[in-house]
């Protein structure tokens, strides 16, 4: 791996975001928006918000990065550039991670907005600090990175890529204790649920609502979702293939 | 048989099956050092597979290809080979500049070479442009300067003149001489025969077998027909009459 091409690749991937304005404007301030309609939603019960405001401030983040690096890993594969890439001196873990770095820095902009939205004009209050609940938006937005890198590669078409989504975005919301609380679902389902990653980020931040100090159990939980980060980035990248048919 | 040091491209029965089909059916040829060699062939014929095959992107069921005495697509060549692909492969979303910038970037080459190769094609006017807004034959040229930035030792082109302008396409040919004159190895399909005669040998692909691999003088010679075109009817007449 060489860090002055993976440097330069996300260099190349930010610059091709900022060139799309209304893409920009749209991973700025959706999430932000959002957030706001589920606060106004819950206005009588602040209690509700501050776990449901919280859990969004991860998903969002989480949610955007499959999306985007989907369909952009799509654009690459299907317009050549990959094939094109793969004959420079560009390594896959070059491309990975400038991906990484490059949506890592966008999604962080977004957290830093809808969290700033958040605790300072939606009244959303944690007893543990909001440090903690960025670094776990930011794990959980590198999780739908490289899922979203493993999965552009069986998508043929944009259309296909969006259809994912419902796959394997929605039921890690469904079943992450977002709607219902997780100990409360049917068994074999409690079970489905604790192989998903996104339900062990969602317990990281209820760590943090909950304690004052970051604890124990809310580091496992986000190595956790650290280790499926680098589980999805291999996997992600095996599908990169130098020689194709 | 180790290639001598004037081969620049080796390639030993080489087979490749696309989808259960045959694309490419043991073809064998060395391509000299210093050198302009044209692939012509029909659509179909196998012409892109070949090129893939060279640059080491293509899987292929047996047979060697060698560039540089290294296989095809290994890490060494890798700085060394430029591939322009039949469909412009750049960034829509980024302008001209930056796309070149990008690719000059990964070889450790400036922004100010980056702006002479978009010079080069004469693609200055535009350097500020989304590629994404440009004409084909713009996005062609600007794939071209992504390739010619980093001055490859070996330059593989597929169909890079589809849809030019005839004084470009002019322009560029006289390019690719002037980069064979200053060492560099190129190979370059198209399916215009006007194009064959500028290239110092021509390798005529059909069905996915060299049908010739021979220079322009001697193909016309050895046809006894005054034009490349001709020659080539010539040479599926006599291969039809055979079977």
């Amino acid at each position: 791996m060489s860090l002055r091409i993976t440097f330069i690749t996300a260099g190349r991937i930010l610059r091709q975001l900022l060139n799309d304005r209304r893409t920009m404007v749209l991973i700025l301030a959706m999430p932000s928006l959002l957030i706001a309609l589920i606060s106004a939603i819950m206005d009588s019960s602040p209690q509700v918000f501050n776990s449901v405001g919280l859990i969004l401030l991860a998903f969002f983040p989480f949610m955007m990065m499959f999306m985007i690096t989907s369909i952009t890993l799509l654009r690459e594969r299907t317009g050549g550039t990959l094939e094109r890439l793969m004959t420079t001196p560009t390594r896959k873990l070059d491309l990975v991670g400038g991906y990484a770095i490059a949506f890592g820095v966008a999604a962080a902009s977004q957290t830093a907005i809808a969290a700033t939205v958040a605790y300072a004009f939606l009244g959303l209050e944690t007893a543990g600090p909001a440090w903690a609940v960025f670094l776990i938006a930011i794990a959980a937005s590198l999780f739908g990175m490289a899922l979203g890198l493993f999965v552009s590669a069986f998508a043929t078409t944009e259309f296909q890529a969006i259809q994912f989504m419902p796959v394997f975005v929605v039921p890690q919301l469904l079943l992450c204790g977002l709607i219902w609380p997780r100990d409360q679902m049917a068994g074999w389902l409690q079970g489905v649920s604790d192989v998903l990653p996104v339900t062990y980020a969602v317990k990281a931040l209820t760590e943090v609502q909950v304690n004052t100090e970051t604890t124990a159990a809310m580091w496992g939980d986000l190595s956790i979702v650290a280790a499926a980060v680098l589980v999805a980035t291999a996997l992600g990248a095996a599908t990169l293939r130098r020689r194709t048919n | 048989m180790p290639p001598t040091p004037a081969t620049a491209i080796a390639v030993d029965d080489l087979v490749v099956d696309r989808g259960g089909q045959p694309v490419l059916r043991s073809v064998s040829t060395r391509i000299a050092a210093g050198s302009v060699t044209g692939l012509l062939g029909p659509s179909g014929s196998g012409k892109t597979t070949f090129i893939r095959a060279v640059v080491g992107t293509q899987k292929v069921r047996s047979g060697t290809v060698e560039v540089l005495g290294h296989p095809a697509g290994s890490k060494p060549l890798r700085s060394r080979v430029a591939y322009v692909t039949q469909d412009a492969s750049i960034y829509r979303d980024l302008s001209v500049k930056a796309n070149v910038a990008y690719f000059a970037a990964l070889y450790g080459r400036s922004r100010s070479e980056a702006m002479a190769a978009i010079e080069r094609v004469g693609m200055g006017d535009h350097a500020h442009n989304l590629a994404g807004n440009l004409s084909g034959g713009q996005k062609t040229r600007t794939s071209l300067a992504c390739a010619l930035v980093i001055e490859p030792e070996v330059l593989v082109l597929d169909e890079p003149t589809v849809g030019l302008d005839p004084v470009i396409r002019e322009e560029l040919w006289d390019q690719f001489r002037a980069l064979a004159k200053q060492g560099a190895t190129l190979l370059v399909s198209s399916h215009v025969m006007d194009e064959a005669d500028r290239c110092d040998r021509l390798l005529l692909l059909r069905e996915g077998r060299f049908i010739a691999d021979d220079t322009p003088a001697d193909l016309r010679a050895a046809t006894g027909t005054a034009n490349l075109e001709a020659a080539f009817l010539h040479l599926i007449r006599e291969l039809e009459k055979a079977n």
